[in-house]
């Protein structure tokens, strides 16, 4: 028995000595030699597999339970049951299609007699676009901007390059546009675009390189200061690098912005879009806050469209399409709209007048020449943007 | 950490004898800054979480987490942390044994590949996959032709966690093996056992509770992991959202309610985390009272020969 107390304590065993388990015939050595094999019938035959057999068959269990889960809930491409449809959508709208879907998904239900799921996806605008390059399988994309949707065109071929004619209004079911949203009481006195480009007013906007709603406060300011000047391009690069100086943080997306600015409490003002300031008055905000309507504005038109690609290979060209014309229905425009994006609908637009108040709007093509181009001179690594924010560091 | 286990050690045998010559202000005051730290910056967000989490009721709270879209991304954190635990289990008894019973050119490049996942952000441990997997990645044209996901779903977001949460159970596995020398197993060999054998029933219950260690510590980060997974995740809302990246969601939503959603899912997180700690605490008591068996039985005999 000596031996076999060695053996326990060079294993850590605990000291209380149990009597040698027998021995399990499935255990045998086939290849021992006879005098070996005897010694083994004293090797002390607490195994982890005894030690731990109860937990064992647990975790085993669990395992193949958590499996089976997953084989279940991995989603299966072409079953005719149950479709799903993936929306890969920009930051602001979560609210936006949450409503929307609930409905649609009534509205296929009595049109199609068929049950179906829309599932949701939000981040920065450009983030996203880049997700369904690398493959976030999207049957339609909400984006904050032509270009993001463009890109997955001249990129990836994912869809053709004349996508956005495919639609009435560009694509683009709802417009936005960009205001500024002050504390209450408008402290530091900000009227119009320039007060963002005083010494001691700290400005909150998403960044331009990850953020579609944060190109298109940077074009809205750029537009303001074009116009005033007369189209002195100088001019306005002066006045957006002053602008960048007073930004204490880039965030990714213009969700994040918002929060920053609304639940963090940084910054006097925050550049948004039109809907967030809204939806951050009624429901953060209890008077914490007041829009500012600039001057002059950018009309900003978010656009939409079916990946034919994903949509061609899960077989949902039919829901997506419809998914992107409901919204143009009575229906879809007024969800819209309670979701603070402009309405295009005229009967629409005049029942929800009073909340979006009239004001001199330019577009992207009108001063930047379209997207493209504006991504191009603005926004590509080594543009106009990279220019003003190392000069405004 | 099995470092942390053994200082633990050194501390308890040491604790009678005085350990220092300083007069007792010095103690106390150290004492009082060293708490006061860490009820600050521990215990008020921890405790935090929970007051947030049940700011509007037991009600609102568990109808926050059995929301589809929550109740799915605990599911698929379960899933994930599942697949990936074992793997690495298996991954870091391999490497560990290798490391510490072996002598073999390479050793230092495999310990240092070990510790690799400590020292890349968790974005670029993300992003490696998507550049490998991706559609424009150097498979992503294969990928795509046979129809086989892996980047914005499940399977990526598995091989993410497993990068992340490698080191954790070869790390704790190394000292312990290497502590406990390979006298045993020769022992074991020469008395005839083969070498599954000698694994199973000498290496293994050796080294069980480091094991059980790494794989505590394993677990908390694959559940906790946001960096890498949100890279590769999509965050499709209800089909891949882990527990972490389902509270960003929630946080960001603009809706009142969300804040409180977003720390009931988090306070989950927060639960695991207690637990981790209390498992932890438990097998280092148990690891010291084995070790104190262990005297007892060698000095017993000791004075039986």
């Amino acid at each position: 028995m000596k031996q076999i107390g060695v053996i326990e304590n060079w294993a850590t065993q605990p000291a209380e000595r149990r009597a040698p388990a027998p021995r399990d015939p499935a255990n045998n050595c086939v290849d021992l030699e006879p005098d070996a094999a005897s010694s083994m019938n004293g090797f002390p035959e607490r195994s982890v597999g005894e030690m731990f057999a109860a937990p064992n068959k647990a975790a085993g269990l669990l395992i193949l339970l958590t499996l089976a889960c997953l084989a279940g809930g991995l989603p299966r491409n072409s079953s005719a049951a149950e479709r799903s449809i993936l929306n890969v959508s920009y930051d602001p709208t979560r609210e936006l299609y949450q409503d929307y879907n609930v409905a649609f998904v009534n509205y296929w239900k009595g049109k199609a007699d068929q049950l179906i799921t829309i599932k949701q996806s939000h981040g920065g605008s450009g983030k996203q676009a880049r997700a369904v390059i690398d493959g976030l399988e999207a049957d339609v994309v909400t984006f904050a901007l032509a270009y993001d949707i463009d890109v997955l065109a001249t990129r990836a071929r994912l869809l053709p390059a004349n996508w956005q004619t495919r639609l009435p209004n560009n694509s683009s079911p709802y417009t936005s546009t960009i205001v500024l949203l002050v504390r209450k009481g408008n402290p530091k006195g900000i009227k119009d675009w320039d007060d963002l480009a005083r010494p001691g007013v700290s400005v909150i906007t998403p960044n331009p390189k990850t953020s579609g709603g944060a190109r298109w406060n940077y074009l809205a300011a750029y537009g303001y200061e074009l116009k005033r000047s007369n189209g002195d391009e100088a001019k306005a690069r002066a006045f957006l690098k002053a602008i960048f100086k007073n930004v204490p943080v880039l965030d990714t997306g213009a969700r994040g912005a918002t929060t920053t600015f609304v639940q963090r409490g940084i910054g006097d003002v925050l550049i948004a879009w039109e809907n967030e300031a809204l939806s951050s008055v009624a429901e953060d905000g209890k008077g914490k806050f007041e829009i500012i309507i600039p001057s002059i504005s950018i009309l900003a038109e978010p656009p939409v469209a079916v990946v034919d690609k994903f949509a061609k290979r899960h077989g949902t060209e039919a829901i997506a399409k419809a998914y992107l014309e409901h919204l143009y229905s009575e229906e879809g425009q007024e969800i819209a709209a309670r979701n603070h994006y402009r309405p295009r609908l005229e009967s629409v637009a005049q029942k929800h007048a009073a909340e979006f108040p009239q004001l001199k709007l330019f577009t992207i093509d009108e001063l930047f020449g379209g997207w493209q181009k504006a991504q191009t001179t603005h926004f590509d690594d080594g543009g106009t943007f990279d220019e003003i924010y190392q000069g405004s560091r | 950490m099995a470092g942390t286990i053994q200082s633990n050690l050194k501390a308890r045998r040491t604790a009678s004898r005085r350990g220092t010559e300083e007069p007792a202000f010095v103690k106390w005051t150290l004492i009082t800054i060293g708490l006061a730290f860490a009820l600050l910056f521990l215990l008020v967000p921890l405790v935090n979480v929970f007051y947030q989490a049940l700011e509007k009721g037991v009600r609102f709270y568990l109808a926050a987490l059995t929301e589809p879209d929550s109740w799915s991304a605990i599911r698929l954190t379960l899933i994930i942390a599942a697949i990936s635990v074992p793997l690495n289990v298996v991954f870091g008894l391999a490497a560990a044994w290798a490391i510490a019973k072996f002598e073999f050119r390479g050793k230092a490049i495999l310990i240092t590949l070990i510790d690799l996942p400590f020292a890349v952000s968790p974005v670029v441990s993300g992003l490696v996959f998507v550049l490998l997997f991706g559609m424009q990645g150097y498979f992503g044209q294969w990928l795509d032709d046979h129809n086989i996901k892996i980047i914005f779903a499940v399977p990526g977001m598995v091989m993410a966690t497993i990068f992340v949460t490698f080191p954790f159970v070869a790390r704790e596995l190394i000292p312990v093996m290497q502590a406990t020398g390979s006298e045993q197993e020769q022992a074991a060999l020469t008395l005839g056992a083969s070498g599954w054998q000698t694994f199973w029933h000498v290496t293994l219950p050796s080294v069980k509770w480091g094991l059980l260690y790494g794989v505590i510590l394993c677990n908390a980060r694959a559940m906790g992991e946001f960096g890498a997974v949100s890279v590769v995740s999509g965050k499709i809302a209800g089909q891949t959202q882990t527990m972490p990246l389902r509270v960003e969601e929630l946080y960001n939503s603009s809706k009142l309610s969300g804040g409180t959603a977003a720390f009931a899912v988090a306070s989950l997180l927060a639960l695991l985390a207690l637990f981790t700690l209390g498992v932890k605490t438990w097998v280092e008591w148990k690891t010291r009272r084995n070790y104190e068996l262990a005297q007892r039985a060698e000095a017993n005999f000791q004075s039986q020969i």
